[in-house]
Parts: structure tokens; sequence; C-alpha cells
């Protein structure tokens, strides 16, 4: 189960992020600046061991996508990064600022970390417009209208802007999607976390939703996404991360790592599902 | 046309969608069929029929039919007088009708009674319709002012309003007094309990667990006999805290103890994403609770919590036992005057007071099923 660990990603050296002839996007967007810095992070539920030694750098406009079978911790570790799980052992920073038991490091972070869940969490009680500017309103004390010119700009980028006033339950899964989308970059954050975001949408909506990440990749969005999507992620990342048994399998850039992955986990993990 | 099993199919026209068919056959003839198919539903029907007249006509009979409208003693009331049967004796009712509202309240000062209703009615029926303009106001003024212009203009001492003692106050009062101070105060102590028992910090968790299993495992008539002639054993002896007060402060810590457990019981239903999402964008653990957490938790346990509040409407009627005299209290007071001593008083009493009790507590019930059905529509498919 542990052999993975001679490919752990701090182990490997850094290269430069050269783009590949196959994707579309500017692969030199990155910068040399660190957005997420986690370094040998370890956690446990209860006595079970779930995330080992785990390194992981991402840099200013990168664009990870780690996938893995199911149980091999990929959401738990994009849930550490804004520390909505906590962890025993080892350091995350995120934008230069460590986080701590210390709850205004928490809310610094999480101001600046958005995030999208695989079953949207949008609050049903509120409208969309409403679930977009209820933290800038509260968090960031922007003026109410203020805040609704925002939320009104980022519907018309995940294109729904005509759903403003409706409550989530009356949107497809792909809509509600799109609006925890904009919800998250109404707090118009510097990196964006996706766990999972298609994996509870009807096949007919996956496209509307990755369409929208893709929109935002190419402006240069630090992202972080656990996704079983290939297409979406050798169109995007810029940096591959298969995961499993808690730890990191193998890491590298697409490239390399769709058509020559080194571990016996990777190639073995690819075959399933690149039928 | 069928489309047989073996050959390809094709659809050539879409269908256009149609309205429901009409349900067929008069209402009229449906219930009939459903009431009288047969010889064991008719049957049914017809009990069930007897079982209503029987319980319904003598009830109207006392009520209205045999009942005394006018009068000025238990005369009036009496069947040797009237030489005919004797229903309900409303003129008992009007003769301690000042009684029943506000105990031995002095007459003169009456009014700061009926003002302090006329100001809850005022503020509290545009807070309960929806379409009412300046709801956060209208609370503001209603949970936090309200409370305390009720307080001094009913007990005085300010306003150059002379000093009315609790110990006069009685009647429907006391009974408003009680379940007004009990609803308003119950309600956020039970969602701080129920919160606090939910609370990652063992020593919130484990008071508020204390605190929620003792108030609940004791019960209303041996706190409020403590809280009447065993608390001031242990207080200083300069230390007089009024009766009606020590009652109300029993009362509400009671009733937040079950608040909590329904409150909680709202918590519990929330899936986990929806604090996740509210943690994600930031919000902090109040912010989350305030704006994302408990209106959709306290939306699910309307049914429970106006249950709680019904249920503590009408068990303001035990603080009779600590010589408080509410509304069931100075009836059963009026009860012992000689003079309105008859066969019927004591139906036409608890009849009148059983009135009371049910409107309150069934306009309680409907409006929560209004509020509840308002909230409902549109958000939940």
């Amino acid at each position: 189960m542990t052999q993975g660990r001679e490919l752990s990603d701090s182990k490997q050296p850094r290269r430069a992020e050269g783009s590949s002839p196959r994707i579309g996007l500017d692969m030199r967007a990155t910068t040399h600046e660190v957005a997420i810095d986690i370094i040998g992070l370890n956690k446990w539920f209860g006595s079970f061991h779930v995330l080992r030694e785990i390194d992981l750098k991402v840099m200013r406009g990168q664009r990870i996508v780690i996938c893995g079978p199911s149980g091999g911790g990929k959401s738990t570790l994009l849930r550490c990064i804004n520390r909505i799980e906590d962890w025993q052992r080892g350091r995350v920073f995120v934008d230069g600022t460590e986080l701590t038991e210390d709850l205004k490091s928490i809310d610094e972070v999480r101001g600046e970390v958005g995030m999208v869940f695989q079953h949207f969490n949008l609050f049903p009680h509120l409208t969309v417009l409403e679930n977009c500017t209820l933290a800038p309103t509260w968090v960031r004390r922007m003026p109410k209208n203020h805040a609704e010119e925002i939320a009104r700009h980022y519907l018309r980028r995940v294109r729904i802007p005509e759903q403003a006033d409706k409550y989530p339950a009356q949107l497809s899964g792909g809509q509600q999607q799109r609006v925890a989308i904009a919800r998250a970059l109404c707090m118009q954050p510097k990196i964006m976390l996706f766990d999972e975001p298609t994996s509870a949408l009807d096949p007919e909506m996956v496209k509307e939703v990755l369409d929208t990440m893709v929109g935002l990749a190419l402006d240069g969005m630090t992202m972080v996404v656990v996704s079983h999507e290939m297409g979406f992620a050798r169109q995007v990342a810029n940096r591959m991360v298969l995961m499993d048994a808690g730890q990191i399998i193998e890491a590298n850039e697409p490239e390399a790592f769709f058509n020559r992955p080194q571990h016996e986990r990777t190639k073995q993990f690819l075959s399933q599902i690149l039928r | 046309m069928p489309v047989a099993s073996q050959q390809s199919y094709i659809r050539r026209a879409l269908l256009e969608p149609e309205p429901p068919p009409v349900a067929s056959g008069d209402v009229l003839a449906l219930t009939r069929a459903r009431l009288f198919g047969g010889v064991f539903n008719t049957a049914l029907t017809l009990l069930g029929a007897v079982i209503v007249v029987a319980l319904v006509w003598p009830t109207v009979k006392f009520l209205f039919i045999d009942a005394v409208w006018t009068g000025s003693s238990r005369l009036d009331c009496l069947p040797q007088t009237l030489g005919r049967e004797v229903g309900a004796c409303w003129p008992f009712i009007g003769a301690k009708f000042s009684q029943f509202m506000y105990g031995f309240y002095p007459a003169s000062e009456q009014w700061r009674v009926d003002l302090t209703y006329a100001l809850g009615a005022v503020l509290l029926v545009p807070l309960l319709i929806p379409s009412a303009p300046g709801k956060a106001l209208n609370a503001v003024v209603f949970f936090g002012v309200f409370p305390v212009v009720a307080f001094f203009l009913l007990i005085g001492d300010a306003f150059g309003l002379p000093h009315v003692e609790t110990r006069v106050w009685g009647g429907l009062l006391v009974t408003l007094v009680i379940s007004f101070t009990g609803i308003i105060f119950s309600l956020p102590l039970g969602v701080l309990l129920a919160l606090g028992r939910r609370s990652e910090f063992p020593v919130v968790r484990t008071a508020c667990v204390i605190f929620i299993e003792f108030w609940r495992g004791v019960p209303l008539i041996t706190v409020l006999f403590f809280a009447t002639y065993m608390l001031p054993f242990f207080l200083p002896s300069d230390w007089r805290i009024d009766g009606l007060a020590r009652v109300l402060v029993g009362v509400v810590l009671f009733a937040a103890a079950y608040m909590a457990e329904v409150v909680r019981g709202g918590l519990q239903a929330i899936p986990r994403g929806q604090f996740e999402g509210a943690m994600a964008l930031g919000l902090g653990y109040w912010r989350m609770m305030a704006l994302v957490i408990l209106p959709q938790a306290l939306r699910l346990v309307i049914p429970g919590i106006v249950n709680s509040f019904i249920a503590l409407f009408k068990d303001t009627t035990l603080v009779l036992i600590v010589a408080i005299f509410d509304l069931l209290g100075q009836l059963r007071a009026a009860f012992a005057d000689p003079s309105w001593a008859t066969p019927v008083t004591l139906f036409t009493g608890f009849a009148f007071a059983g009135a009371i009790y049910f409107v309150g507590s069934f306009g309680m019930s409907r409006y929560a099923l209004f509020v509840e059905r308002r909230l409902n529509t549109g958000r939940l498919r």
C-alpha cells in the first residue's frame, strides 16, 4: 500500500511549467509565487490514517487536478486547504498565511479560497441572488447594492443571470452548480477548490459546468480540482496528481501523466477510467 | 399504434401536454357511495352521526338554548325560580368578568392593562401579517421595547403611575404575562441550549446537557413550588424577589429546556453540506448559525415549537398551586362566592375558560400552519 512513497510530490524535482502541445491553455500563466504549500500533512479519522505525509505545492495560476479511487483522501486533502477538516500533523500555508487553530487565520484563508462542492451546498432558504450576496455582505461588509452588482456580474458570467430571483430547488443540477461557482466567485477569491463538481450531475449537465470551469482557468484562476473528468483535466490542468490510500502516488505534468505513467497504480487507474 | 417489440420505432411528432382529465362523477354521488355503500358502511355512518348528535346537541342546548343571558344573582339561574331546565348561567361570567380579566388589579388602574393589551396587539398584528412593512423594526420594538414598556405600565412606579403589586394581578392578565414571557424568552434560550448541546467544547456541551436534563426531569409543579417556597430559604433574607417574577423565571427555564430539544431536532436534520458551504464562504460560527442553519432548522420544527408554546400556554394554569391566580385560579375563586352558587356555575365557568384557552391555542396552531405553508411555497418542490 505504501509503495508510492518514493514518488511523493515533494521528492520530484519541480519542473518548469512548460506548455504541452495538445493543450489549448497558456501554461505560462503559472508564476513562481506559491499559492498553497502543504508540508508533511497527516490526518486520521479515528484510527484510520486518511492522509499520509502529503507534500504539495500549488503555484499562483496553477491548475491542479487530483484524481484517484474513492476513499483515497482526495476530498479530505482539498478540505484541509480551507480547514473545513483539521489535521493532526503537518503544516498548510495558503497565500502565505499558515492555517492554525487560530480562528482569525482560518477566516482569513476562507475569504481567499472559494470552494465548490459535489452536492452544491446551496442554501435552500435563500434565492440565488441571496446565496451570492450572503457572504460578501456579512463577511466582507459590502453594501447590499454593491454586493448585488457583483453577484449579478458573476451570474452573467456563469450564464444564468435570469435565475437570480429563483430558489435553488427550482433550478436544474447544472444550474445549481453554476450558482455555487458564482457564489464562491462573489467573494473574489484568489484560489478556487472544486470537490468533484460534476459527479452528482446528469450527464447532459456536466458540460455546462465544465465550460464554466474552463472559462475560469482561462482567466488565470488558481484551481485545485478533484475530478474524474479526464477530458477536462487534459484540457485545463497543468499538473496532475493521483492519490490513493491517503498518499500522493504520482504527480506530473498532464502530458507525461497520461502518456507515460510511471507508477503501477497510476497505470492501472488510468486504464480503468480511460477505456 | 402499438409498437411491436421486434420493429424499430421512431417518433414522428412529439406529443403536446394535455390538461388532466376532470374528475368524473359529482361529489355528492361519490360521498354517498363512500358513506352508504353497503350495510357495514351505512351502519358506521349512522353510528358516527349518533355520536356527533349525542355530543353536540347537549352542548348547544346547555350553552345557548337553555342558557340564562340576563340576571343579577344566583336566583336568576336557579331552576326553581325559572321553572325550567337551566343551562349556562352567563350573568355569573358577566358579574365576575373584571376578576377573570384583571384579578384584583385596582379598577381605577385597569386601563393600564387594557393599554398594554392594545399596544401588544398593535405591535403583534403587523408582525404576523407577512406583507406588512418594516418587519425588522417591528420585531425589535415588539420583542425588545414592548416588554419593558409593559413591565413599567403594569407594575407602575414610573411615568407617575401608582405601584400595583403583582400579588393583586390575576385572571387572564397573569395567564398572558406568564405565557408571553415564557414564549419570548424560552425560544432564544432554547436555541442557545440546543447549540450548546451540539458544541464541540466539552464544558459547554456538558453544562447544556445537565441543564436540559435537569429541567426536563422535574415536574413544573415542583419547579414552581421550589421557586416560591424553598428559594427564599437559600437567599439572603433581605433579598426579596417578587413572587410572580420567581414563577416567571421557573417557567422560562422549564420551557427553554423543552424548546432546546425541539430545536436540536431541527439542527440535526440540516445536512453537513450546509455547515460546510457556510464555513467555506468564511461565515464564522454565529453568522453561519444565524444566517444559514437556524433559519432552516427552525422552519423544520415549527410544529414542535408551536406545540411547546401551546403546552406552555395551558401549563400556566399550574401556578394556581403557588397561590397565583391566573384565569383558571380566578375562576375557581369565583366558584366559592355563595351569591353565585348554582348547580350550573361550575360548568358555565369552565366552559368560559375552556373557550378562552381554545381560542388562544387554536389560533396559534392555525397561524403556525399558515406560516409553514407560506415558507414552503416555491422553496421545496
